[in-house]
């Protein structure tokens, strides 16, 4: 038995120094950061300051709120515009049409971020595909701006989580035995009863790991936002940015991210409490 | 609905030309990114000008090709090293990890999946700024007290490595755990039974087994590294990766050298799932 | 010390409160064919993996070739499984898999080859080698199991419900083929299953295990005609079963009330019972003489014949009696049975010793 112990320390070890040294003291050490407040020049006391002055600004607060109602949207849409093609691929679709089209939504996310979103940028800045082609169809006489809007975020995040919603809800609409849907109609049921009562249940395993995994995406997104938005994209982790990297001012930033984790874990808790889930059984299968 | 339920041909055609749809939404940026990689203009976009290859072998400028770029080839190298080590360490820890929690029963196991789980429900910034935090007050300490400067604990490659290898662990021991989780245990019993040692037993049934896996997901955490950014925005030094190299000359405009570098990481990246897919479908079977 | 090649002794096992193996001792004979039956949750499978050493015993000892091997690990071990779904290595032809221990044992590749042509000729198979284990029937997939095992020449070849996963007409087909090879190898087997029919064909000496004891040890013959417990009787073939109180007890004969106030002779008690002790009494359809049986001392009992439950040569009536109660008997195959039809009257004659009793 004392060999079968030293093989759990053994594979322990390992696991205990990621989660504990990459993990939960950095996440520590990330708070105790956040509570500390600068008095003088290397003088420093501990308080809530930095989240007082999170909670007072006129701006921190909107543009988290903002944050989150756009990455729960961006969720949503990625959704409802990937469902129909999920289950295209894991029920309608088969053999090597399956597989391509499988193939097909992989592709473009194995490519960066960064490229699909300086592809986006082609196609709608001033000077890009969509303006050229408006103006060489006369819909428009000049150039039109399609870049740094709201619009302009959207289309870039739900493109870029696209993959996330959509793999899963492949891999548990698959396990769906179609007898089940055959049922469904047997005993009289439609195609939006045996939607919403065979399919949609069946799948809400999978619809909720990719919907924390695409909220997760676009809530910590940079990327996307900074590019696509521009300065009009105010987007929590920008701010977050500029207090680390362009202000210097850890301590504050600190605070931020303390905050946009404790949004986060709460938006996650409540969809899953929400949708009767666990986060074992989503992400961990 | 599925082939063996009866629809209108109507709904079944407007039902395919919206799944073509999604498929042209999400090839249309790739495919613009690749076409003007060989336009022959200063600025990447409309009007056409012309075909050229400038933009990967050119040597003048203001045309200087991908290979001749410094910056962009030594951010290339600088990803590849990060990826190669990111990639290495995360699967020998995945896949203790997943027998860890295959194999092994314990304490507290419930809560140590959850702290497993915990890095894909960290945002990656905040994985970032939590490890550059941390990895400071370690460093302040040793600079303040032993008066030892500890420089890799500074903005740089190695703690970029550890900042993707934090949360690219978990996909990995998720991936691992998965195919573990099919293998039948009477196989190591029946090599034992056989006479292997526990030793030979890991190496001539477990290994095997997990190869599919172990490739396909060590070329996944290579992809993801290569191409992660929001982690990496935080940790990166002066020895910067190509995703940071790229988003610098994207924010200061830049030539199509930019379309260039992205289709030669569309071809490669592309290669490399590829090849990941079909080693996982060939044996992934039983 | 006697030829034995397994030999255990007072054999515990138990997780947490539940003792699935308890207090079991047995021995087997060099070259026996030796069979452990039980229903499943009996404790079989946790014995198994204890002599293959996979779970150490709780307590007692177990011997082979008259060495404990208690502190052996089980790739030490000179016994061989066969496991219950084979567990052949997926990722390996069918050479690979049989030369996989050898090649543990560090022999030479000519002395690998020539060892697993030979095993490959015995189970007959010689040209199955370089084939995919999913290229194998289920037939040929058993062989393979056998033969992987046994090219290590064990002491004791540990076989685990290995017919379980096969289609019945295979099964009944690989039950005939496995004893033949266990013959010609001459190893102890020691077989494990729930199947009654595979233990009552293959094996030598049969033991009935029930709730981590065993109820029964003996030949085939033996538990059949001579069970020495009730769950003996009612687990090895079929039987009907009543419920009664002994009226007298007599030379060699019982009196029973049943429930339903049948008046029954029976043979001599399996137990003490008194007057009046309640007994469960055993009767087997086969012992049944339906219609024309010859008087004498036995039972005649009237009935009606509820329903012919038609099976080839195990045809059996379905037969009602006055009482209430309900008899399965055989339907004989010469010229009685034609008029053997729902509804009609039968005579079933049914001889004392027929009628197994057990007190309660």
């Amino acid at each position: 038995m004392t060999a079968s112990r030293l093989t759990l320390w053994l594979l322990f070890a390992p696991f205990l120094a990621w989660v504990l040294l990459l993990v939960v003291i950095p996440h520590i050490d990330l708070l105790i950061l956040s509570l500390r407040e600068k008095v003088a020049p290397r003088v420093y006391e501990t308080g809530f300051r930095n989240y007082a002055d999170f909670i007072t600004s006129s701006v921190y607060p909107w543009t988290l709120f903002r944050t989150v109602a756009f990455s729960l949207v961006t969720t949503a849409v990625t959704f409802v515009i990937g469902f129909p093609v999920a289950f295209y691929i894991a029920k309608v679709a088969r053999g090597r049409r399956r597989a391509a089209l499988f193939l097909l939504c992989l592709l473009p996310f194995w490519v960066s971020e960064i490229v699909r979103v300086f592809g986006w940028m082609m196609i709608l800045r001033e000077t890009g595909l969509l303006s050229g082609f408006l103006q060489w169809a006369h819909v428009t006489s000049g150039p039109v701006e399609f870049l740094y809007n709201d619009a302009a975020i959207m289309i870039g995040l739900v493109y870029t989580s696209m993959l996330f919603m959509i793999v899963p809800l492949i891999s548990t609409i698959d396990g769906l035995d179609d007898a089940l849907i055959e049922a469904g109609y047997d005993l009289g049921g439609n195609g939006v009863t045996v939607m919403t009562r065979i399919v949609i249940p069946y799948a809400m395993p999978g619809i909720m790991a990719g919907s924390i995994v695409v909220f997760m995406l676009s809530l910590g997104n940079y990327l996307t936002p900074t590019l696509l938005g521009g300065k009009n994209g105010q987007w929590f982790t920008a701010q977050i940015y500029n207090q680390f990297i362009t202000r210097f001012n850890w301590e504050l930033g600190s605070a931020f991210g303390f905050i946009l984790l404790i949004t986060s874990t709460l938006v996650v808790w409540l969809l899953l409490r929400l949708s009767g889930q666990s986060l074992s059984n989503t992400l961990g299968r | 609905m599925i082939p063996s339920i009866p629809q209108p041909r109507g709904i079944r055609f407007a039902y395919g030309a919206y799944v073509a749809l999604f498929f042209l939404y999400m090839a249309a940026p790739l495919a613009v990114v690749a076409t003007f990689a060989f336009n022959d203009a200063q600025f990447p976009g409309l009007p056409w000008k012309g075909f050229t290859l400038d933009w990967f072998f050119g040597t003048e400028r203001p045309k200087i090709g991908l290979i001749h770029d410094r910056r962009i080839v030594a951010g290339f190298f600088n990803s590849l090293i990060i990826a190669s080590c990111v990639t290495a360490l995360s699967l020998s820890v995945a896949t203790t990890t997943a027998y860890l929690f295959e194999r092994h029963s314990f304490r507290f196991k419930e809560l140590a999946y959850m702290l497993m789980l915990a890095p894909l429900v960290i945002p990656g910034v905040i994985l970032g700024i939590s490890i550059l935090v941390f990895s400071s007050t370690i460093a302040n300490f040793a600079s303040d007290t032993l008066g030892i400067e500890i420089s890799a604990l500074r903005p740089g490659m190695f703690l970029v490595v550890l900042g993707q290898f934090s949360f690219i662990t978990t996909i990995v021991t998720l991936v691992l755990a998965a195919r573990l989780r099919k293998f039948d245990p009477a196989l190591e019993e029946a090599a034992l039974n056989l006479g292997a040692s526990p030793l030979t037993v890991f190496r001539t049934i477990s290994l095997p087994w997990l190869r599919p896996a172990l490739i396909g997901s060590g070329i996944v955490s290579f992809l993801i590294s290569f191409e992660n950014f929001n982690t990496t925005l935080m940790l990166n030094g002066s020895d910067a990766p190509l995703v940071i190299t790229m988003f610098d000359r994207m924010k200061e405009g830049s030539t199509p050298v930019l379309n260039a570098v992205s289709l030669a990481l569309m071809l490669g990246s592309g290669l490399l799932g590829l090849i990941g897919v079909l080693v996982q479908r060939d044996r992934g079977g039983n | 010390m006697p030829d034995f090649d397994l030999d255990c002794r007072n054999l515990v096992k138990r997780f947490g409160t539940f003792t699935a193996v308890d207090d079991v001792s047995f021995s087997i004979p060099r070259g026996a064919f030796f069979s452990i039956l039980g229903p499943s949750g009996c404790g079989k499978t946790t014995l198994l993996r204890m002599l293959a050493g996979f779970a150490a015993p709780d307590q007692g000892d177990i011997l082979i070739k008259g060495a404990s091997v208690l502190r052996v690990p089980p790739n030490k071990r000179p016994v061989n499984l066969v496991f219950q779904h084979l567990a052949l290595f997926p990722m390996m032809s069918v050479t690979e898999n049989i030369a996989y221990g050898l090649k543990r044992r560090g022999q030479r590749r000519a002395e690998i080859t020539r060892a697993v042509g030979e095993v490959l000729e015995r189970v007959g198979l010689p040209d199955a080698g370089p084939k995919r284990i999913d290229q194998l029937s289920g037939g040929q997939k058993q062989r393979i199991a056998i033969a992987r095992a046994m090219v290590l020449d064990p002491a004791v070849l540990l076989l685990d419900e290995p017919l379980g996963a096969l289609d019945l007409k295979l099964r009944e087909h690989m039950k005939i083929e496995l004893k033949q090879l266990q013959a010609e190898f001459g190893t102890t087997f020691v077989y494990i299953t729930h199947d009654q029919s595979e233990a009552l064909v293959m094996s030598d000496t049969v033991a009935v295990m029930n709730a981590g004891r065993f109820e029964q040890v003996g030949t085939p013959e033996e538990l059949y005609y001579r069970p020495a417990t009730a769950f003996v009787a009612g687990f090895v073939g079929d039987a009907n079963r009543l419920q009664g109180r002994v009226k007298a007890v007599g030379d060699g004969r019982t009196a029973v009330t049943t429930e339903s106030g049948l008046e029954l002779i029976a043979g001599p008690p399996s137990g003490p019972v008194r007057t009046g002790t309640a007994v469960e009494l055993f009767l087997r359809p086969e012992a049944i003489a339906c219609g024309g049986a010859p008087d004498g001392a036995g039972n005649r009992l009237k009935a009606r014949v509820e329903d012919v439950l038609f099976n080839g040569a195990q045809s059996r009536i379905l037969a009602r009696l006055p009482s209430g109660d309900s008899i399965e008997a055989l339907l004989p195959q010469t010229g009685a049975a034609a008029s053997l039809k729902r509804g009609a009257p039968v005579t079933l004659g049914v001889a004392p010793e027929a009628l197994v009793l057990f007190p309660k």
